[in-house]
């Protein structure tokens, strides 16, 4: 009996499966659940150095998440940038500063009930404007032309060169290109990157305070006797 | 017990929420979900390497939001959508993320160079 | 492939979706875990050649040609150790985390000009972005070995493979200037007819540029002589010093898989891709558009010709590896933040002012009037089969 049991729902199963799958929706949801899944992981490790790989993995699939919504020039920063840059910086910290006390820091208790009263009230705000306004919620139908990095970056130069024909006509009478943007930024980095150099730059290392004290406590006694 | 998985997935699948395609309301659960995440972890770990992992978290929630309020994948009739400005804001955000937690991290290395510690709660030289 | 399956056999579409995705999947392991077996059996046979020995002379013959195969049985037969100290489940994801980051890189990689597994419009960059992703897998595995010198090794690594990626966007973004777009397979269409289209020979610049990519290409997947992260000398393995058997062979597939990315990228960007030196199909008369046999066979050799290519790319990377000694870490950042960075960037500008003054290469350039901007550059969105007018085709019909 439990045979014809399995046989049935298996075959209940395969008919299911003829139906149509849509793809970008088992994926979307693949990378949404690996995202959000990883971000939750980070918040309940206590381990510096797992924080910093759930990260990662959760970067990573919101790359995808980036790449199904069609924006692949931004995926493929995200990875470049985001996951290949900082969170390498990132991962360099952790290694320079995990010395074994510090690498699981535990906070009391009292302050992650707080922590998570806080969040369960944040993500319910979030979750509930989400749903509230009704064009957001109908899907799109049809295809659309592949994705391009060719506008993205003639705005970079300033020139609009989408043509967008379900924008909003307020958006559409105010499209501007992004070079200003474009010319601060680069500015923008290039000081960051001057001032980050020059601030952790290596200095002779401070004794730390508590054999500080000790320390001139002993060199007291022993500058007395 | 052995049921139980092919039963919930037929379930799954004949309910249409694998067939149906996503909307913009999807994009921003998830966006919502990545920024709690962030905010909590800013506000609980002791570790200011554990706090810029929850700044970066923020960031990435933010981005989530506004790609899918600029996609052309996720539009139907009749909503508004920022086109490519979407994809032109979340880029400046990775940009100028990668550039605070460059300044961030250089704080903090700078701090654990002083202090031999990276526990912000050792962080009250200035506390009356 | 899918449309195949639809419409001749029947299948349901997503069902035909999935079997073409998966054929396609089983094609690139089977590129890198096959072209690991080729290489390493060649890699032993080529140091031993150069070191004046024979190398496997006794497995499967006279060339000892199953020796990769007895190597990977031995590999699994291995006891799998884990050190005391270790993070388990870091220490069991990083192999992984590496082999899937070369393996990503495959997805956006062309073989001919319709054989590839997904045509992304911002290909060069998705492939650089995830090779740059291989060095958490080698981060993780020295932190999680649980010994300093395995996080030496890897701390090392990290550093080096992030600091060539500047250099060789660098070096990536000059074919992507001269082509117009960021699909590798435009960049390889761009260089269709006789050698002479290839970027490597379109001005001087490119051919700087193109040694200096390959000297990041070559420390970007830690080849000697960047190798000093497995420097058997001083860090025993390295950051893989703590891992045996299967584990360790997925490191070595992802090394070998990523050292033959960079060369068939290299293939792509500078010498044409799957359009061999001599335009054999088309001085045969055979046109190009989907669904002819014949342009399948096309096909075929362009790709057969990719992987000649890159199989070159890799065995010249073994050259040089038992040739050339072994960069102390002082001297691979001095290499790359003193030489190619600079050296990149002056070509770039170079090639940028040369593509404003003589478009088309050197002797199309000189023939031409001056300050004449490329329509390629102005290509609207979705342009990528447009073809803009400098670059000559030589009478062949691309759909």
């Amino acid at each position: 009996m439990m045979g014809t049991l399995l046989g049935d729902s298996t075959a209940t199963l395969g008919m299911v499966l003829l139906a149509a799958i849509n793809w970008h929706s088992l994926l979307f949801y693949l990378f949404a659940a690996a995202a959000c899944a990883c971000a939750v992981a980070v918040v309940l490790t206590d381990n510096v150095v797992r924080m910093a790989f759930y990260l990662v993995l959760s970067l990573g699939a919101t790359a995808g998440i980036f790449f199904l919504a069609g924006a692949d020039f931004v995926g493929a920063m995200q990875l470049m940038i985001y996951v290949g840059g900082t969170l390498v910086l990132l991962v360099f910290g952790v290694m320079l500063t995990a010395q074994a006390p510090f690498v699981s820091i535990r906070t009391p208790a009292s302050d992650k009930v707080l922590g998570g009263i806080v969040g369960a009230a944040l993500l319910m705000v979030l979750v509930l404007s989400a749903f509230s306004v009704e064009s957001w919620r109908r899907p799109a139908m049809g295809l659309v032309a592949a994705p391009s990095a060719t506008p993205l970056g003639m705005a970079f130069l300033g020139v609009r060169v989408d043509d967008d024909p379900l924008a909003a006509p307020a958006v559409d009478s105010i499209r501007s290109g992004y070079l200003l943007p474009f010319e601060i930024v680069s500015v923008h980095l290039l000081v960051v990157l001057v001032g980050a150099a020059y601030l952790a730059r290596a200095k002779r290392r401070r004794i730390p305070r508590g054999i500080e004290t000790a320390g001139a406590d002993a060199a007291a006694t022993g500058g007395r006797s | 017990m052995n049921l139980i998985a092919p039963l919930c997935a037929a379930g799954f699948f004949a309910s249409g929420v694998l067939s149906d395609p996503v909307s913009v309301t999807h994009y921003l659960v998830v966006g919502a979900i990545l920024f709690t995440s962030g905010v909590v972890c800013m506000a609980v770990k002791r570790n200011a390497l554990g706090i810029l992992m929850g700044i970066e978290l923020v960031l990435n929630g933010a981005n989530v939001n506004f790609i899918a309020f600029g996609s052309p994948y996720l539009r139907g009739e009749g909503s508004a959508s920022i086109g490519l400005d979407g994809e032109a804001i979340a880029l400046f955000v990775i940009l100028l993320a990668a550039a605070e937690a460059a300044v961030a991290l250089a704080i903090t290395l700078n701090f654990y160079n002083n202090h031999s510690t990276v526990d912000i709660d050792e962080a009250d030289d200035l506390q009356g | 492939m899918a449309d195949f399956l639809i419409t001749t056999v029947g299948l349901p579409e997503w069902l035909a979706w999935t079997l073409t995705a998966s054929v396609a999947a089983f094609l690139v392991l089977n590129v890198i875990a096959g072209g690991a077996l080729v290489f390493i059996w060649a890699e032993r046979k080529i140091a031993a050649r150069i070191q004046d020995r024979l190398g496997p002379t006794r497995t499967g013959g006279r060339f000892g040609w199953l020796q990769s195969l007895a190597d990977g049985i031995k590999l699994l037969a291995k006891e799998d150790l884990m050190p005391d100290g270790a993070d388990g489940m870091l220490f069991r994801l990083a192999p992984y985390v590496s082999f899937c980051a070369s393996f990503c890189a495959f997805i956006a990689l062309p073989f001919a000009f319709d054989f590839v597994g997904q045509r992304l419009n911002v290909g060069v960059f998705f492939v650089v972005a995830v090779l740059g992703l291989e060095v958490f897998g080698v981060i993780l595995a020295g932190y999680a070995s649980a010994s300093k010198w395995s996080l030496f090794g890897a701390m090392r690594e990290a550093a080096q493979v992030v600091s060539y990626e500047v250099p060789l966007g660098m070096c990536v973004v000059v074919p992507v200037m001269l082509a117009g777009s960021m699909d590798l397979i435009t960049i390889a269409e761009k260089q269709a007819g006789w050698f002479i289209n290839w970027y490597l020979f379109h001005d001087p610049f490119t051919f700087v540029i193109f040694w200096v990519y390959v000297t990041c290409a070559v420390a970007s997947v830690n080849r000697a002589p960047f190798d000093l992260a497995e420097a058997e000398s001083e860090l025993v393995a390295g950051f893989h010093t703590e891992y045996s058997g299967l584990r360790w062979s997925f490191f070595f597939m992802a090394e070998y898989g990523s050292m033959y990315l960079v060369s068939a990228l290299a293939a792509i960007l500078f010498m044409g891709g799957w359009n061999g030196p001599i335009p054999v199909a088309t001085l045969l008369g055979l046109s190009e558009g989907t669904g002819d046999t014949a342009n399948y066979f096309v096909r075929l050799a362009g790709c057969a010709n990719l992987m000649g290519k890159s199989t070159l790319g890799v065995l010249v990377m073994m050259w040089v590896r038992w040739t050339l000694p072994r960069l102390r870490i002082d001297q691979v950042m001095t290499t790359c933040l003193k030489y190619c960075t600079p050296i990149a960037a002056f070509m770039f500008a170079g090639v940028m002012f040369w593509q404003l003054l003589l478009p088309g290469g050197v002797i199309r350039g000189l023939s031409r009037p001056a300050g004449e901007i490329r329509e390629g550059w102005l290509e609207g969105p979705g342009g990528q089969t447009a073809v803009s007018g400098p670059v000559p085709q030589v009478s062949q019909v691309r759909p």
